[in-house]
């Protein structure tokens, strides 16, 4: 190529050019998220593309703000290695700032390890275990929605009141289940109740509960206590029903969401009593924000979890765009920023996130409608108490270090 | 109260009676296993999903058709029987001459792909499926008290599995057969026709696993990941029972499952894991399996 005065003067203007294009590429920053849960097991339902089409609402609804946001999703096929795996390479391999969800406790738990550890903020929704924001709480977590001392204290609190002081447990064998019976067994107990035994069952791959339901029946018990979530507490309501056991006990699901009341039928589930923090026909906020989602999720109605996934995603994105994208990578930065702002949505109203990551939110005691009384697509809940923010959740536990300081 | 062994008897007498029906889907299951393994030489990885899809044929009939769970009961084994035949005509077939390896893989990958579809269509949830009105209800034995459907299992699943041993061991049928799996060529030389004999055993196969779907539809929700509970489990049930032993696979799928239920009685954690440790002990002792011939 013989060289030009022309073709000189346009590379010199093309070299002049170079040292502005990365700068201006700096001041267009952008966020990504990462939505991390059950995509193929027995919670897929209940959380699964669904939290990750709320996440993108939450993205779509808070519009530009100067930098752009991409939400990644993966499956952690409820195992704790892989889920860590996956959050390891979305902080050092795929720049992700921010995972959300998270449902399965042992993986949850698995993923604030790997969290703390590269400084990536951590806003879970989906998991139960009130570890995350006692024992093993971290400056970079924050617990969304429920956990399992608010449905202890609400569905079993309920339950003991209502007369069932003698309790029998199904529970799943893992961190969520064994920590679900503990906690409600101190409110039966607080209560003047009594617990008279347990099934653990392993989790994940049961479907068959008739032996643990056998066993339940023989103890002699009021309440069936089912530390259970998905589709394992739809199948153990199914067979308790098969086996005739709402003859004699009653049936306290203490984790269960609409979806899975969807599952198992109004026929079945009518007159159970169920805890969640977000029901979609609550007040005009959970109304409107169900009917712009619905279509998305279809056929499904959000829970609390995928209401709290939206909630959660939006609120960081508020806090992002008050510290300033460019500190986004700072996960204690973003998730300090999150504590201190309230949080105001139309899911769970007005809140607050407390110093140790717990998002206090009033907690609502439902009981599910006979199949008579439902009047459309999932009228499926008729509110029995209200439990207010400042009592519904653990008071701080001393194990966590963030309440020390 | 009479107790036996610190649980009390009627409580017992309970689990031993669902541990039999839980036995009855392994055996209907090992089975098939069994029958394809004795006759292919393939290790039909694919079953469970097989077993998943007679479930979803018998739900598909009922809320697509309006086609009701007997004549499900019939339907459904032949319209999975029949795509076990097209699934043999296809791949399998090709893979005689190469190591059981291949086949392993090969089903391996067809039940990876057969679940994802329909968890991608329907769920992980489960979708409700009625039990039958005729069978609706429950008997009280005084022990405990029996869903009347999970009684029809056992005698529909005892009914089946030895109709499926007679018809082996007992008519001219199972007499060529089995001589095809001992001598193919030979067999052949009698003007039998192998290849499809092969063809339509793998559809009788599978449309045992299918038969057991829709048995077991109405007790467990339709599921995509119904089969993946199962499939393992069986596939120890077979190991025990002896690689390929029709009568083995029946005995092991019933005493394992009554075994198993038990062991939820003492001990419910391990209630996942005895199976193996029985799988094992029996290897330790016969590698062969117990009812297997060593080679």
């Amino acid at each position: 190529m013989s060289l030009t005065r022309r073709t000189l003067l346009g590379s010199a203007a093309a070299a002049a050019a170079l040292p502005a294009a990365p700068r201006a590429r700096a001041q267009q920053t952008s966020i990504k998220i990462g939505v991390l849960n059950d995509m193929s097991g027995p919670y897929r339902d209940l959380g699964g593309l669904h939290d990750v089409a709320c996440v993108k609402q939450a993205v779509q609804e808070f519009g530009p703000k100067g930098f752009n946001v991409d939400v990644i999703f993966a499956d952690h096929q409820n195992k704790p290695d892989i889920g860590a795996g996956i959050a390891r390479q979305w902080f050092d391999r795929d720049g992700v700032d921010m995972i959300i969800d998270v449902n399965t406790s042992s993986v949850a738990l698995a993923v604030n390890q790997v969290c703390a550890e590269k400084n990536g903020a951590y806003v879970n929704v989906g998991a139960a275990t009130t570890d995350l924001t006692g024992r093993q709480c971290t400056p970079v977590t924050i617990h969304w929605s429920y956990d399992n001392y608010m449905l202890a204290k609400s569905t079993g609190g309920a339950m003991v009141k209502a007369g069932g002081t003698t309790w029998y447990f199904i529970t799943a064998d893992y961190v969520f289940g064994k920590q679900l019976e503990a906690n409600t067994t101190r409110f039966v107990n607080e209560a003047g109740g009594k617990v008279l035994g347990s099934s653990l069952y392993p989790f994940p791959g049961t479907t068959d509960f008739s032996s643990f339901l056998l066993s339940a029946q023989s103890s002699g018990a009021k309440v069936l206590g089912l530390a259970n979530a998905g589709a394992d507490t739809v199948n153990s309501i199914k067979q308790a029903a098969e086996f005739g056991l709402k003859k004699t006990m009653k049936v306290a699901a203490l984790l269960m969401f609409i979806t899975d009341v969807h599952g198992v039928g109004l026929e079945t589930a009518q007159g159970l009593v169920l805890t969640e923090s977000f029901y979609w026909d609550l007040n005009d906020g959970t109304r409107a924000f169900t009917s712009r989602i619905k279509s998305k999720m279809a056929p499904f109605y959000p829970n609390m979890v995928n209401a709290g996934c939206y909630s959660g995603a939006l609120h960081y994105l508020k806090a992002i765009a008050d510290l300033g994208a460019a500190k986004a990578r700072d996960g204690k930065a973003a998730i300090e920023r999150m504590k201190a702002m309230p949080t105001e949505d139309e899911c769970f109203g007005k809140a607050r996130v407390r110093g140790d990551g717990l998002l206090l939110v009033p907690s609502y005691l439902f009981e599910v409608k006979a199949p008579a009384e439902s009047k459309g697509p999932w009228d499926y809940y008729k509110l029995l108490a209200t439990t207010p923010a400042g009592q519904a959740f653990e008071p701080p536990d001393a194990a966590c270090q963030l309440n020390h300081a | 109260m009479m107790t036996i062994l610190g649980v009390p008897a009627p409580l017992l007498f309970g689990q031993l009676l669902l541990g039999l029906i839980n036995g009855a889907f392994y055996a209907l299951l090992s089975l098939g296993l069994a029958v394809i393994f004795g006759m292919l030489n393939i290790i039909n990885f694919a079953h469970g999903a097989l077993f998943m899809t007679g479930a979803f044929v018998a739900w598909m009939l009922l809320n697509y058709l309006g086609i009701g769970y007997w004549p499900a009961l019939i339907l459904a084994p032949l319209i999975v029987g029949a795509f076990g035949l097209v699934l043999e005509k296809l791949f399998i077939s090709r893979l005689y001459k190469l190591d059981p390896l291949y086949g392993l893989l090969l089903t391996f990958g067809l039940a990876l792909i057969i679940e994802g579809l329909f968890r991608n269509y329907y769920g992980s949830s489960g979708m409700p499926y009625q039990i039958p009105t005729a069978l609706d209800g429950a008997v009280n034995l005084g022990f405990m008290y029996l869903p009347k459907y999970r009684g029809w299992v056992v005698i529909a699943a005892v009914v089946v599995c030895f109709g499926t041993w007679a018809v082996l061991e007992k008519t001219r049928l199972g007499a060529t057969l089995r001589a095809a799996t001992e001598n193919a060529p030979l067999v052949q030389a009698f003007g039998v026709n192998v290849p499809r004999m092969v063809t339509l055993t793998y559809g009788g196969g599978v449309a045992l696993a299918a038969f057991a779907g829709v048995l077991a539809a109405p007790i467990y929700s339709v599921n995509p990941n119904m089969g993946l509970n199962f499939i393992i489990v069986v596939f120890a049930v077979v190991v025990i029972g002896g690689m390929g032993s029709i009568l083995g696979a029946i005995v092991a799928g019933f005493a394992l499952g009554i075994i198993e239920g038990l062991t939820k009685v003492f001990y419910p954690q391990g209630s996942a894991t005895v199976i193996f440790v029985v799988m094992a002990i029996v290897l330790l002792i016969r590698p062969a399996g117990l009812f297997g011939k060593t080679a």
